[in-house]
């Protein structure tokens, strides 16, 4: 997984709440089999006219000139500004994949989907939380501000505004420790391989239906 | 100290406790479905791994297999690839059990699990699908994860997890004659919202629960995903413990015995203390149907569509005036003049025995409307659909206008050729009424099976409790 530790990144607002993984990436790009290209659908319905089917080349449809993410003023953002409940719906890792692979590092918004936001971790993406007046505040600036950077701090577990306002975010300690080394969870597990091990036999003799 | 099911169900399953709190769960089921697990086995594959324990592991093709022509196999190439690789990689692995495209059991993965005997209490149970919260019927502890979670379950089966806090949704009172577990889970949805449940692990208890059936209850735990909890779950009581005797996969003999006394401790103790408790009156739910793209978005049928100045928040306004141009609808439209184009009865939330009953008992004797294009009636699995047809349930639907298909996922997230065209609306019994969900430009409201039968006889929503 590739590490996160700092970035300055180029901020888009995408200003609806409710944004589920359908519409972060809708359900005939999951035929895939592979876990990588799915970026030129994220979003694939508000951000196209025509209709997206895997094998299209992107490069030759129409983008939807309304949508947010398609303004040139947001081209190579990598924080993505969002609103409550951000990722709810199905399961799909798509959704981080395809964020991901777009270009974003980092998600900020008020709150997320709880399979979302593990999900996200995985991926070497961040999402953020932080309370609704300070994220109503950022929409308030991105959208005020051409080039709206912010800078994430994810050792010291702050974001800072351009005005050098520092908000201080909340992270589990064992997913920033994975996040900043960028470890492979599976392999920091198999270091208690014994004790699952263990933990496996003592259930096969009290729970012997389990184990059928 | 008392002891919330959720507590019982996690301390069960603790392996290793990082500092931070982060536990390591040992993980009993672990079903596998085409679209989110070719990059695990993959990633298995790369790493030089091999999966921990098959025995675990139950599989079956669901979400991208057609519904009908099953003799022309899967025409779409992209679809079967996965279908394919799915089948190669559990060939490859092993599993306690496999059901392919075409096998009598074959089906949506939350509804062969427990008709198997495959899902029992106590266990942990994860798939990569949301709703694998319909586990929760039988005290399961059971949520859906992520494709690089599913691939950690098979490499360690283990999950690294961070406790939730603990909600009980209690539910009083008898629900109304022609209202079904599915309106109740749409009002509560209503009431606390798609994120009410967020972070929280949710019981449903009360008198109203322990009255439902084990598919009402699956239809109901289904559905706590759509109030943002990944977990939804009921505590152990006679119904499940019938429900599961004699099921394939279910324990046999002694085994028995000692499952069921173990199953037995299944409960919240009286005491226990919980970080939410929601109550619900049950009498107070009439028949509901959404009228938005999100779950929550709801009213019952003798409502009217509302208007964005009903709401005082202004994300929330703008959202809702959103939600009614993408579906096409006129603030303060009574909902039961809306008509419909096609109807859609199935998937993982309603597509059991029960439901088709339920839809069937509305159908008999009577005919879709004709302004009503298709009516599809898609079964959970084989087994349903075999016991459907024993019924007699597939004459009633087919001299309805019906169309009985084979089992699968279908129309409810549209990966096979199942789906809407775009500006269609549809009375679908599903989960997600998402912009695009059942089709590009698609409108879904979603309902009861009773409700969908009623609104396809009627060609538009009505009250399924003039129908019966």
């Amino acid at each position: 997984m590739r590490k996160f530790t700092q970035i300055d990144g180029l901020v888009a607002p995408l200003d609806r709440a409710n944004v589920d993984t359908d519409a972060i990436i809708p359900k005939q790009f999951l035929k895939s089999i592979k876990r990588s290209g799915f970026g030129p659908n994220a979003f694939d319905e508000w951000r196209y006219l025509d209709h997206g089917e895997p094998g299209m080349d992107n490069a030759k449809r129409a983008p939807n000139p309304d949508f947010v993410l398609n303004q040139p003023r947001y081209q190579g953002a990598s924080i993505l500004l969002t609103r409550e409940n951000f990722g709810c719906g199905s399961s799909r890792e798509h959704a981080p994949w395809a964020l991901e692979d777009y270009g974003f590092r980092a998600l900020i918004g008020p709150s997320f989907a709880d399979i979302f936001f593990n999900n996200c971790f995985k991926n070497g993406l961040l999402p953020i939380r932080l309370p609704a007046s300070e994220v109503e505040a950022l929409f308030a600036l991105v959208q005020a501000t051409p080039g709206f950077k912010l800078r994430i701090d994810l050792d010291a577990q702050t974001v800072t505004r351009p005005d050098g306002k520092a908000l201080r975010f909340e992270v589990d300690a064992f997913r920033k420790y994975c996040l900043l080394n960028g470890f492979d969870d599976i392999g920091l597990t198999l270091r208690h391989a014994d004790k699952i091990r263990d933990f496996e036999a003592r259930r096969r003799i009290e729970q012997p239906w389990l184990f059928a | 100290m008392p002891k919330t099911l959720y507590d019982k169900l996690w301390e069960d399953h603790v392996v290793h406790v990082e500092e931070d709190g982060t536990a390591l769960l040992y993980i009993d089921r672990h079903l596998v479905h085409e679209v989110t697990s070719p990059q695990a086995f993959e990633g298995l594959r790369l790493a030089g791994r091999k999966p921990w324990r098959v025995s675990s592991i139950v599989a079956t093709a669901d979400h991208n297999t057609p519904t009908d022509h099953w003799d022309e196999g899967i025409k779409d190439p992209i679809s079967r690839q996965q279908v394919e690789t799915l089948d190669a990689n559990i060939h490859e692995s092993g599993a306690l059990a496999y059901f392919p495209f075409r096998d009598l059991r074959q089906g949506i993965v939350h509804v062969i699990g427990p008709e198997n005997g495959a899902t029992l209490p106590g266990m942990t149970v994860v798939c990569g699908d949301s709703h694998t919260s319909t586990h929760g019927a039988f005290a399961c502890l059971a949520h859906g994860i992520g494709t690089s979670e599913v691939e950690h379950v098979l490499a360690t089966q283990c999950l690294l997890q961070k406790k939730s806090k603990a909600m009980l949704v209690k539910v009083d009172g008898a629900l109304g004659r022609g209202v079904s577990a599915k309106d109740l889970a749409l009002a509560l949805i209503g009431r606390i919202g798609t994120a009410g449940g967020t972070g929280y692990a949710i019981e449903f208890g009360g008198s109203t629960i322990r009255a439902l059936s084990m598919e009402g209850r699956m239809t109901l735990c289904n559905m706590a995903i759509e109030a943002g909890a990944r977990v939804g779950f009921i505590a152990v009581d006679d119904t499940t413990i019938n429900y599961l005797k004699g099921r394939a996969f279910a324990p046999l003999g002694d085994n028995w015995d000692r499952a069921v006394a173990h199953w037995r401790t299944l409960v919240s103790d009286a005491g226990a203390r919980f970080d939410a408790v929601v109550e619900v009156d049950a009498r107070s739910i009439l028949p509901q149907v959404t009228w938005g793209t999100s779950p929550e978005m709801v009213t019952d049928v003798k409502g009217r569509v509302p208007a964005p100045e009903d709401f005082a928040d202004p994300v929330k306004r703008e959202g809702v005036e959103r939600a009614l141009q993408y579906m096409g609808l006129t603030p303060r439209t009574p909902i039961d003049r809306i008509a419909v184009d096609k109807v859609f009865i199935g998937s993982c939330t309603n597509s059991r025995i029960e439901d088709l009953r339920a839809a069937a008992a509305i159908a008999k004797g009577r005919r879709k409307a004709d302004n009503v294009k298709l009516v599809l009636v898609v079964p959970g699995s084989g087994l349903v659909k075999r016991q459907a047809e024993a019924e007699g349930l597939d004459k009633i639907f087919i001299a309805a206008g019906f169309e009985w298909r084979e089992p699968g996922c279908s129309m409810c997230l549209a990966m096979n050729a199942d789906r809407l065209e775009p500006g269609e609306r549809c009375a679908s019994t599903s989960n997600r009424n998402f912009e695009g969900r059942q089709g590009n430009g698609g409108r879904t409201h979603l309902v009861s099976p009773a409700m969908a039968a009623t609104a396809a006889i009627a060609g538009h929503f009505a009250d399924v409790r003039e129908l019966i």
